[in-house]
């Protein structure tokens, strides 16, 4: 290319161009990509809601699913008319979520050194561990739930049998979680070159303390998305907990539809648990898109 | 002299694969081996038997006279005393330079983290490395990533120094810095076994030069010697391959 050139570096040449505008990916740059992105948005969603406000049942179903006044009355509650705030009710989901996570983090971590583990001595513990793991990620959450929520208590054994429900459902949730995380720390873990544990240990670090300065920190960053992924999912199935008659917020929903005979509480709780997901989602999303322009640009920190 | 490495009759296998077939060698203290041989020879694994970073089928591997291969040997007491740089320099790469190099006297030789800092920081300065300290390995270039390594290694005083290919990996043009910080070592006393491809280099350090084939160390005498007047048919086929690619 000679340097009287019209076509600029780093743009490809003229010959390559389609004729016309070709479609970019969403956020590809420019003002044209942005126009063409936002009117085939509006297009979508107009279609979208063209087919839901047009259809037949259209008003029973605004009526059923978006009433205002039932939404608004869901969301703060009535105990004199016997059903409860659902707004109230999402904080037990955040605490059952933010309690599972903390254990789960620590657990799964100590399920996948197991699996790791290669002592002999260790073997009948590595074996009911790869037992736990195949159990759990193969059996419903909800089975798990009923399981330790019905079971437990009707075994009457002392302290265990007398928890409050809302503690057999984190439990049923920690425990199926578990089973799932520690097999994307075990990943994680793989994910580190073995010539990083050599070189550890060629200084003279013992097995634990590479493990917890040298792999860990490299395989916990390898598995930031994959595990908030499965966080995101861990804060929408704390509703299942409410099958046990917890009053989270898919239970006050359900007890409002049952009482007020509309359905515009499940809305509510749907909302509040977008307003939960969504930020995280959005967070994961960075990290995985700062992980690969890292990667691209040669490891940039 | 004392003898700082005695190995007797060491054999290694991988599998059905033995690498290494008797091999037996002694380093004297302040003694700069290297190892030539062409790939697959057992070079590295030799080295990484004596850091004990393999296990070993048969025979016996003494440091400062201290049988080192019995089953109650505290394998990190004995790599305290032996540093070992690799091909691929393996820095932790979550860790800027000065972290890297603090790493184990810290943990290990439990150096209170300010004197660690110190030391490690007049280490990375003797080897020019002074403004990397806060960088992290990936921002470094592949000589600067192999002193950085170099560094780290030494930080523990070892009292052995192994390496193993450490400029293979790198650019042509990166290789004199890294042989200039090992030309420096051997002056300053270090005991060191090296492998290595650069036969200029083990010519113009070393004080014996032993040739590996198939597991075992075929020739082993001083580099004027080895290099001018190899006695083995193997060895004079070696090097003449060697000067062949130009590499002598």
């Amino acid at each position: 290319m000679d340097a009287n050139s019209p076509v600029s570096p780093g743009q490809p040449a003229g010959s390559f161009v389609a004729a016309g505008r070709g479609p970019r990916l969403l956020g590809g740059g420019g003002t044209g990509a942005t126009v063409v992105s936002s009117v085939s948005t509006i297009v979508v969603l107009g279609i979208l809601v063209a087919i839901i406000l047009l259809a037949p049942g259209a008003r029973a179903v605004e009526h059923a699913f978006f009433s205002p006044t039932d939404m608004w009355q869901s969301f703060i509650g009535n105990p004199r008319k016997g059903y409860y705030s659902v707004g109230a009710a999402i904080w037990l989901n955040i605490r059952m979520f933010l309690v599972a996570e903390v254990l789960i983090l620590a657990l799964a971590l100590l399920v996948a050194l197991i699996r790791q583990s290669a002592s002999p001595a260790l073997f009948p513990i590595r074996i009911l561990a790869t037992g736990y793991v195949d159990f759990f990620r193969g059996v419903p959450l909800i089975l798990v739930i009923f399981a330790l929520g019905f079971g437990v208590p009707a075994l009457s054994l002392p302290v265990a049998s007398s928890q409050p429900d809302v503690v057999y459902g984190v439990a049923a949730l920690v425990l199926s979680y578990c089973a799932y995380v520690s097999e994307v720390y075990r990943a994680g873990l793989n994910s580190v070159h073995q010539s990083q544990v050599a070189a550890a240990r060629s200084l003279g670090l013992s097995k634990s303390t590479a493990l917890r300065y040298v792999v860990l920190p490299q395989a916990v960053r390898n598995i930031i998305p994959p595990l908030l992924n499965d966080f995101i999912s861990l804060q929408k199935d704390t509703a299942l907990v409410g099958t046990l008659g917890v009053i989270e917020a898919n239970k006050a929903a359900s007890i409002y539809s049952e009482t007020v005979y509309n359905f515009s509480s499940f809305t509510v709780a749907a909302i509040l648990f977008l307003i939960l997901t969504i930020p995280l989602a959005r967070f994961t999303d960075r990290l995985i898109e700062r992980d690969r322009r890292r990667r691209l640009a040669g490891g940039n920190r | 002299m004392s003898e700082a490495i005695r190995i007797d009759d060491l054999h290694k296998s991988f599998g059905a694969n033995e690498v290494l077939r008797g091999i037996t060698l002694a380093v004297d203290s302040h003694e700069v081996i290297c190892l030539i041989g062409a790939s697959g020879s057992g070079k590295s694994t030799l080295l990484r038997c004596v850091n004990l970073l393999e296990p070993i089928d048969s025979g016996r591997i003494s440091l400062f006279g201290q049988d080192v291969t019995g089953p109650r040997i505290d394998a990190n007491l004995v790599r305290r005393q032996i540093g070992i740089v690799f091909q691929a320099f393996n820095l932790f790469p979550h860790m800027t330079v000065l972290r890297n190099v603090t790493l184990a006297p810290t943990k290990v030789l439990k150096t209170p983290p300010a004197r660690a800092a110190a030391e490690a920081r007049a280490l990375l300065d003797r080897f020019g490395l002074s403004d990397k300290c806060d960088d992290y390995p990936d921002r470094l270039s592949g000589g600067q990533q192999q002193r950085v390594a170099i560094v780290r290694a030494l930080a523990m005083q070892p009292q052995i120094m192994l390496l193993d290919e450490v400029t293979s990996a790198l650019d042509p043009e990166l290789v004199a810095e890294v042989l200039e910080v090992i030309t420096e070592l051997a002056a300053g006393g270090m005991t060191m076994l090296i492998a290595t491809h650069e036969m200029g280099f083990a010519r113009d350090i070393a004080s014996r030069v032993c040739f590996l084939e198939g597991g075992t160390i075929i020739e082993d005498a001083p580099p004027a010697e080895l290099f001018t007047t190899p006695r083995d048919e193997r060895t004079r086929r070696f090097l003449r391959r060697i000067v062949q690619a130009k590499r002598l």
